[in-house]
């Protein structure tokens, strides 16, 4: 088990040796983990006090003179800084990388007002923006360094809370930007998740496969570009598929994977997501149980697509 | 490259004739706030800006960041007087496929170095420049300049004291202080009281002058190229609209064009023979 915020925070370190690369902070480095890089390379770390909307636009400024700036905040006070992001990254596109931890109902017990479940929708919206939730610290590592490659700014959502290490052993190379990872393959039904909901569709599909019935896992940690490929794929082969994400069903990852299948096919889509409300005060399992996101749900959802093949 | 004031002046006179052409062509765009910042425009490129007009993404030019974008004729015009772009260029301003976009857009326009328009950006963006340029061992230097409505903005206090934190002596703000803004006057909108004191009490030197005497123009633009030890920020009192009678302190003409009459009017104050 493993949090995927501390992938994010191995992975600056180990893009240190790039001198472009500038780490940016909003008094939470200790959470989202830029910490390490801060006391290694404190003299490429910018601290902006708390506030979220100056921060934007020093990296922005940053990247503009040719650095590749790293800012990183929770997820939910990003948001107050969507429009310097829409309007001084976005626009110009200039490559700053956003990183919004504590993502997700899944943070717990801060309770509602620190659950970010909007962010990946929002910065969805945004023309020339990559959206990433990946789903542990291995992948989380190897795309946040990916990202220092990338000409286009980015958001990528992590996690508070530890979840299970899923790519302990692949090489680097499986895990790319905007390709979607298949884990299990199975032809009855195709389960896409990103984030912390991939161990629990992976939980899901061996729930199933008792009943007989076998499912694909696709690990979506790249939200945009979507991997329209994949959908297609996995939609011809199954018949039907299921998305799961601790995000709003609204305009995520099942928005996302239901905007492309209703100019493709008439594949059934069941959604598993949080269902247009606010969160509470609650340990991480609590929260999914409570948000029906668990395995059992994403489980029943499948049972529920299959039907509608 | 050193100008005599009356040749500071003179190029003023130019890029307020240039205003008011682009924005009576357009028949839109915001007139009173190019002409309370030319003045200020003609000085700091006329002294001060280490620019090449011949090549303007040189890595180590000055940065200017027009925050208050929507002032883009004001703009436009000093660069196409400079020669960043052609006084052809100036007839795409609003015009599909322009590169006088209706804000400045540094995606469109050569010599603009950021893309604003939406109030309160520009200082945190000149802050990003100013740590690059430090962080690169680099002499170059980021101006920003700022709308007194503009500082209404809640995320241009979080980028003054951050700026002051991080002792930023090659970050240099210029206010236009024209007292006027989209709806009214700003002391009607939301009365600012001691605005120098509240820079100073952020960390920051503070020098004020009259935005259109051009012989005060280059002491603040002195005052700014000397003051090294942390931030610096000129405020400027200036006219709205100042150079067309009808214009000038006239909250009507924040963001209005002239008409055929007034058009003519406002080139005969400016010493044009129509």
């Amino acid at each position: 088990m493993a949090a995927t915020r501390d992938g994010y925070g191995q992975a600056l370190l180990e893009l240190a040796e790039n001198e472009k690369v500038v780490v940016l902070e909003a008094d939470l480095g200790k959470s989202t983990k830029s910490l390490h890089f801060r006391k290694a390379y404190p003299e490429r770390t910018i601290s902006c006090g708390i506030g979220e909307q100056n921060m934007l636009l020093v990296a922005a400024g940053m990247a503009s003179s040719g650095y590749i700036p790293f800012a990183s905040t929770f997820a939910i006070f990003t948001e107050r800084a969507f429009e310097q992001m829409r309007n001084g990254v976005a626009r110009p596109k200039l490559a700053v990388h956003l990183c919004g931890s504590h993502g997700g109902t899944h943070t717990g017990t801060d309770g509602s007002s620190a659950q970010s479940i909007e962010d990946l929708a929002i910065y969805r919206t945004l023309p020339n923006v990559t959206v990433m939730h990946p789903s542990d610290e291995v992948s989380t590592r190897i795309l946040t360094k990916r990202l220092a490659a990338s000409p286009n700014p980015s958001y990528m959502r992590t996690a508070r809370n530890k979840t299970p290490v899923l790519y302990d052993d692949v090489p680097e190379d499986s895990i790319q930007i905007g390709k979607g990872i298949e884990l299990k393959n199975g032809n009855d039904v195709a389960i896409v998740a990103c984030g912390v909901l991939v161990s629990e569709a992976l939980k899901a599909a061996e729930m199933l496969a008792e009943e007989g019935i076998s499912a694909t896992v696709v690990d979506m940690h790249t939200i945009k570009p979507l991997d329209t490929i994949l959908i297609d794929n996995i939609a011809k082969r199954c018949g039907c598929i299921v998305t799961a994400e601790d995000h709003s069903i609204i305009g995520g990852l099942g928005g996302a994977v239901a905007e492309h299948l209703s100019m493709t096919s008439s594949t059934p889509l069941e959604r598993v997501g949080v269902k247009d409300r606010f969160g509470e005060s609650g340990q991480s399992d609590e929260m999914l149980e409570l948000m029906e996101l668990s395995a059992p749900h994403i489980a029943n959802a499948a049972r529920r697509a299959i039907q509608r093949k | 490259m050193q100008h005599t004031i009356e040749e500071l002046e003179e190029l003023a006179r130019k890029c307020r004739i240039e205003i008011v052409k682009m924005v009576y062509r357009a028949q839109a765009g915001h007139p009173g706030g190019s002409l309370s910042e030319i003045d200020l425009l003609a000085g700091l490129y006329g002294t001060t800006m280490r620019v090449r007009p011949d090549q303007p993404d040189w890595e180590d030019r000055d940065r200017f960041i027009l925050s208050k974008g929507h002032a883009s004729p004001g703009m436009y015009a000093l660069l196409a007087e400079r020669g960043f772009i052609s006084h052809e260029d100036l007839t795409t301003y609003r015009v599909l496929g322009g590169v006088c976009q209706g804000h400045v857009d540094m995606k469109w326009c050569p010599g603009v170095d950021f893309s604003a328009g939406s109030l309160g950006m520009g200082l945190s963006y000149g802050m990003g420049c100013a740590i690059a340029a430090k962080l690169d061992g680099s002499e170059r230097r980021a101006f920003v300049m700022l709308g007194d409505g503009e500082i209404q903005e809640g995320s241009v206090w979080e980028a003054a004291m951050a700026a002051a934190h991080h002792e930023l002596g090659n970050l240099k703000v210029i206010l236009d202080r024209n007292r006027i803004q989209n709806d009214d006057f700003c002391e009607t909108q939301m009365r600012m009281f001691d605005i120098p004191a509240k820079w100073r009490a952020f960390g920051w030197n503070v020098k004020e002058i009259d935005g259109h005497d051009m012989n005060d123009v280059v002491d603040g633009m002195n005052f700014l190229s000397e003051t090294n030890d942390g931030p610096s920020i000129l405020i400027a009192h200036t006219v709205k609209g100042k150079g067309v009678s009808f214009m000038e302190d006239n909250p009507a003409f924040h963001g209005a064009a002239p008409n055929d009459e007034q058009y003519a009017q406002a080139l005969t104050e400016l010493g044009v023979s129509v």
